[in-house]
């Protein structure tokens, strides 16, 4: 990989985490009504209301504001004061990004380890029964709001069965059992349904290895079946599971946010409807900024991953 | 006496591509089971309020979280209220809001990836690194965020969706436009004198109408999806409207009581993204040249 081609692509990231930051930002001035009459009340004298915006910087123009809540952001993690409850939102913040986080990742072990070995048993005998069962779920994955996934879940597992509880968030460091008792039902909820999505991709990028010559030719030469299927076949169908993977974090991390409000998950996608319905706009400019700059750092990532899987891909 | 004897000159069958893609199209199964399913529920949504057994506010205390029965083949609500009848009249709402929904989106959509397709340079670098921008933002947090902006309501919710689907259509439209922006006919326009504007309505668009047809299938049922999860969040479709997405959030509250509240507006929601997802599949099949042949 080039060293042009690495500057270029944070050229690009840090160019659109501007816009992104801009965007965010604009949430406030756009809204209708001014922050400090949110925590006032309505109650309150237009002076009152005037002089706590002096106080939170609301009188500046709105570049200056900008600059001093990106630079707050970026050297202090001060993401600015809740309206509500009055405390740094960074505490927030702090709180629940390792839940989202926890949810994120089982979610996507859940839906590659539904995707990967449902992907290939398709791909391996195409127009087959099995084939054909795949595709079926695959297009009911698409199909099937991941907040009524969720509801279903809870309505067999919690409600009829009893097994596991129907909201709620438990730490890793309470022990690993509550840990696991708790997340199953949401990230099953977000990892059945990427999964089946992601089944059709990893298919099809494995079909599409299957009928290149070189496959072909290493049969013919008499390889065995498993020798080129991992050295051929999985190898070279890597780079586009890989892109699926990468492009799938887009689909997971709004899922995300849906379970999150489901499950009562204390995540940053709670935050922003909770934030939403209060009218906590600085809570809902961090719960947005922090997903938007992880979405597009996995799309990073993702771009970088190409080189460690695929030594042709120079990038000059 | 003389007589003609010329035989009639042959027939010559006038090829015409687009008659043969609207044929495939009709022959392509999925194109037929999503078509259909698609067809049967537009028309639930225009004639829901003829078929629906009972008014869907009307409410009855004495019938209430009645199970599925042939009385009430959905069972009823909290409020005795015909879940049938509001599964019923919640298509029209669903369809009402994704199509308006879809067609902002892909008006503002398809206009900026014709111009930044067939322009190029600047307006291309413009158009495209926005759409990077709203691109860089999870779906459902950016529709939340614009209905923080513009507050609840099934309207907002509509100008929410498009927002969340614009950058999509931009892409693909881009996409297809240059594709045939350098082809003879783009070319022979130019040089007979035409006009961009001209050029990009009359030639160029028509030409990447494939890709745009199958997207907004694909939009219809991501909207419908959007309408619900905002309706559920109580953002979208207000009380006491019927929404499958409100009346799902409903349901949450009784699944014990009424497991049923939970399931059929759900059911609603996924066959109507069902047909949606296997029609535009479908017509990608028969009109994206990329995926012709494949199977």
């Amino acid at each position: 990989m080039s060293l042009s081609y690495l500057l270029r692509r944070l050229g690009t990231l840090l160019l659109v985490l501007v816009g992104v930051s801009i965007l965010t930002f604009a949430i406030i001035p756009l809204i209708p009504g001014s922050p400090a009459r949110v925590m006032l009340g309505v109650q309150a004298t237009p002076a009152t209301v005037a002089t706590l915006e002096r106080q939170m910087g609301l009188d500046r123009p709105l570049p200056v504001q900008y600059l001093s809540w990106v630079s707050g952001i970026v050297t202090r993690g001060d993401f600015g004061t809740s309206l509500i409850s009055r405390q740094p939102i960074s505490r927030e913040v702090a709180r629940r990004l390792p839940a989202t986080l926890n949810l994120a990742v089982v979610a996507l072990l859940i839906g590659l380890a539904i995707a990967l070995p449902a992907g290939f048993v398709s791909a391996m005998k195409p127009g087959s029964a099995r084939d054909l069962g795949v595709s079926i779920m695959s297009q009911l994955g698409v199909s099937v709001p991941d907040f009524w996934m969720g509801i279903l879940l809870i309505l067999l597992f919690s409600e009829t069965l009893g097994l596991l509880p129907s909201s709620g968030y438990r730490p890793l460091s309470d022990g690993f059992v509550p840990w696991a008792r708790h997340i199953i039902l949401p990230a099953l909820t977000v990892g059945i349904i990427s999964g089946s999505i992601m089944a059709r991709f990893v298919r099809s990028a494995l079909l599409e290895v299957l009928h290149q010559d070189y496959v072909r030719t290493a049969h013919a030469k008499g390889l065995p079946g498993a020798v080129v299927l991992r050295k051929h076949v999985l190898r070279n169908a890597a780079i586009s599971i890989a892109t699926i993977v990468g492009l799938q974090m887009a689909t997971l991390l709004s899922a995300v946010v849906v379970v999150e409000i489901i499950f009562a998950w204390p995540g940053l996608g709670q935050l922003a409807l909770t934030a939403t319905l209060q009218r906590d706009y600085p809570a809902l400019q961090a719960a947005v900024l922090l997903s938007a700059v992880a979405f597009a750092v996995v799309n990073l990532l993702t771009d970088l991953s190409y080189m460690f899987l695929d030594p042709r891909v120079a990038y000059d | 006496m003389a007589t003609s004897t010329a035989a009639p000159a042959p027939r010559v069958a006038r090829h015409d591509p687009r008659l043969d893609l609207v044929r495939k199209a009709l022959r392509h199964g999925l194109v037929l089971l999503g078509g259909g399913i698609v067809l049967l529920l537009g028309l639930v949504a225009l004639f829901g309020a003829a078929l629906a057994p009972y008014d869907p506010l009307t409410m009855d205390f004495t019938a209430r979280f009645a199970p599925p029965s042939l009385a009430h083949p959905f069972g009823t609500d909290d409020f005795g209220r015909d879940l049938f009848s509001r599964v019923l009249y919640g298509a029209s709402v669903s369809f009402r809001v994704a199509i308006i929904a879809v067609g902002i989106s892909g008006t503002l959509g398809v206009t900026l990836g014709v111009a930044a397709g067939y322009l190029r340079g600047w307006v291309d670098e413009v158009v495209m690194r926005t759409m990077d921008v709203l691109f860089a933002f999870p779906a459902v947090l950016l529709a939340i965020t614009v209905m923080a902006i513009l507050g609840r309501g099934v309207e907002n919710a509509m100008i929410a969706i498009a927002i969340v689907y614009m950058p999509i259509f931009a892409r693909v439209t881009r996409g297809a436009v240059i594709a045939v922006r350098d082809r003879e006919f783009v070319t022979a326009a130019r040089a007979l004198g035409q006009g961009h504007l001209r050029i990009m309505a009359v030639h160029v668009l028509p030409n990447s109408l494939g890709p745009i047809i199958v997207q907004t299938s694909l939009s219809l049922a991501f909207a419908i999806l959007a309408e619900a999860a905002l309706s559920f969040f109580g953002l979208g479709t207000q009380p006491p409207d019927p929404s499958w997405g409100r009346m799902l959030a409903e349901g949450r509250s009784f699944l014990h009581q009424a497991p049923w509240m939970g399931i059929f507006p759900g059911l609603a929601i996924m066959v109507s993204v069902l047909g949606f997802n296997l029609l535009g599949d479908g017509l990608r099949d028969v009109l994206d040249p990329r995926f012709r042949g494949r199977g």
